[in-house]
């Protein structure tokens, strides 16, 4: 067993060099959210709101950060373990003694530690150059929130690496669904006076949950340390939002067991066929 | 004792038979090749016994496991060599080697295995800046890195230019001195020739013909080609064996035979008889090629 823990921090660390050594990755997930912050402070103003005594960063930067969580979790490991799979470095993998749950540990380990590292870069520039507030209080919630958030969204990235065709459709998928949801869950725009249609699929998808578990960890109108099922509108209570995340992180994990394949897919046209015509 | 014993390997694929009753048997410490045409079954069959595929029926013991079955213990004494480069391409050469390392209970010095395939220059170098050649060698050192029994080679040189096929060679020599098994599937007759200690030939899923690759297939006992030149001779000038594969046009004469010491001996005889030499004289068995394009000429999928 320790032995398999020291296998998993080196597939995590082996991942992680992957990572920032290919910066179009390190480009989205962390440069990408600090952009927004950067044009939505410009476009609408950092003001402080007189009442609550601080700016509208606090409010941007949290759900922002989340999605540059979403971004390291959900889209990059589905991207990445297409192409890793499309290159057979999977079927490689597969053929040494090293187990591949250990394997799939080190890319999920990898994602929620960059996610994280995303996640505080955001919340650091918040602080440092928009004034952002951080309520001591409710951190052990947020931080227990963000390992369930950043979990749930890597099953799900592996989920759309077990189901798309090749790595050529993981990135449309991984994109097509992350945006648009993204819209109906607090990222760019809070939608509490849209459409009750609106409410609902947001509601319905594990990002609003995310985002809101965390991002009402920086309310300041918000009482209490988290620990509660479903809040008032006055409390800060992440319980129904894990549990809608655990179900969507189970319910993706159990699809990507069951569809998860090591094997490049054949496909005709591919280099493959090409080179029986070639050589047959 | 056997590394790898196959009894009546089948792999039906609906109603393709892409194995369909193979029988292998490769004993410890032995190179083994298996030449075969692309959908002959020989990747499927290779992908069977490295646990990368299940198969349909049979028996398969491979160093005394069941490959489909063996899990990690089986896995820690074999090492694959896929067809195709699948490398990270963002990491560094010795970083991919000690990463594979990690996963093996006694593996080779990291070190020694980047010398043995020559890329010590090549140490800190990101692998996206190797050549092909450099990463086909780099693919072999993470073969080897677990010091496996059992090797599996597939077309281990292909895309190779000559000298880096040649040193290719001399590793595999050398492996097969520390007495490691190694299977091996190559397209290249002379690979197969210069390597291997018995040959298989597989067409249509099963194992055409297996030897040792001077007499696979009757090579030492088949007909033999005669030739030498006979420029500006007339035909009626020339002994009686050589007339019929006369080309006067060309003056080259071919003789077909199965008992080439007796047409030399007559050749030989009249030639020194009539004090002339007998230009160009070569006698030539069929190759080792000529005789897997027969096998292999009549069957489907070839």
């Amino acid at each position: 067993m320790g032995r398999d823990l020291h296998l998993i921090y080196l597939q995590i660390q082996y991942q992680n060099k992957i990572f920032w050594r290919t910066p179009v990755s390190a480009f989205f997930t962390i440069v990408f959210p600090l952009m927004f912050l950067v044009l939505f402070t410009a476009i609408f103003g950092n003001e402080e709101i007189e009442s609550l005594g601080v700016t509208t960063a606090q409010f941007y930067a949290p759900a922002l950060a989340v999605f540059g969580a979403a971004s390291a979790t959900y889209t990059n490991l589905s991207i990445t373990t297409a192409i890793a799979r499309d290159e057979g470095i999977l079927k490689k993998i597969r053929g040494t003694p090293l187990p591949p749950w250990i394997y799939i540990a080190g890319r999920v380990g990898s994602a929620v530690w960059i996610a994280l590292i995303a996640v505080v870069i955001m919340m650091t520039v918040g602080v440092v150059v928009y004034g952002v507030e951080i309520i001591g209080s409710t951190l052990t919630a947020a931080l227990l929130s963000f390992l369930v958030g950043a979990s749930a969204f890597a099953a799900l990235g592996l989920m759309v690496a077990a189901l798309v065709p090749n790595s050529d459709s993981a990135p449309a998928v991984a994109n097509a669904t992350l945006l648009p949801i993204a819209f109906v869950s607090d990222v760019f725009l809070v939608t509490e006076d849209g459409p009750a249609w609106m409410d609902a699929v947001g509601n319905f998808f594990p990002l609003k949950h995310f985002v809101n578990s965390l991002a009402d960890a920086f309310n300041p109108t918000l009482s209490g340390n988290g620990f509660a099922w479903s809040g008032t509108d006055s409390e800060y209570a992440i319980g129904i939002h894990v549990a809608v995340m655990l179900v969507w992180g189970i319910g993706a994990a159990i699809v990507a067991v069951r569809f998860f394949k090591w094997d490049p897919i054949p496909d005709r046209g591919s280099r493959g066929s090409r080179k029986a015509n070639s050589q047959g | 004792m056997a590394a790898i014993t196959v009894r009546g390997l089948t792999k039906h694929y609906g109603s393709l038979h892409a194995v369909d009753g193979l029988d292998l048997t490769i004993e410890e410490g032995e190179v083994f090749a298996l030449l075969g045409p692309n959908g002959a079954g020989k990747s499927t069959s290779v992908e069977i016994m490295e646990g990368h595929r299940f198969r349909t029926g049979g028996d398969v013991e491979v160093l005394g496991y069941d490959p489909a079955t063996g899990g990690r213990e089986f896995r820690e004494r074999i090492g694959i060599v896929l067809q195709e480069t699948a490398l990270e391409k963002e990491l560094k050469v010795f970083e991919a080697i000690e990463t594979y390392a990690a996963f093996y209970p006694r593996p080779r010095d990291p070190g020694e295995v980047i010398e043995i395939v020559g890329l010590e220059d090549k140490r800190d170098a990101r692998i996206k800046t190797l050549s092909g050649g450099q990463q086909r060698r780099l693919e072999l050192a993470l073969g080897i890195i677990g010091d496996p029994d059992l090797i599996f080679l597939d077309e281990p040189t292909t895309g190779f230019d000559p000298s880096a096929r040649r040193q290719a060679w001399s590793l595999i020599d050398n492996l097969r001195s520390l007495g490691k098994t190694i299977l091996l599937t190559t397209h290249y007759m002379d690979e197969a020739h210069n390597l291997a200690d018995r040959v298989a030939v597989i067409a249509a899923g099963r194992i055409v013909a297996e030897g040792d690759p001077a007499s696979i297939g009757g090579r030492s006992d088949g007909r033999a080609t005669i030739r030498f030149r006979a420029a500006g001779m007339e035909s009626r000038e020339l002994p009686q064996v050589a007339r019929e594969g006369y080309d006067e046009e060309s003056g080259e004469v071919a003789i077909e035979t199965a008992t080439p010491t007796a047409v030399l001996s007559d050749l030989t005889g009249w030639a020194v008889g009539r004090g002339v030499e007998l230009e160009g004289l070569s006698v030539e068995r069929p190759s080792l090629e000529d005789v897997y394009l027969e096998l292999t000429a009549e069957l489907p999928n070839g």
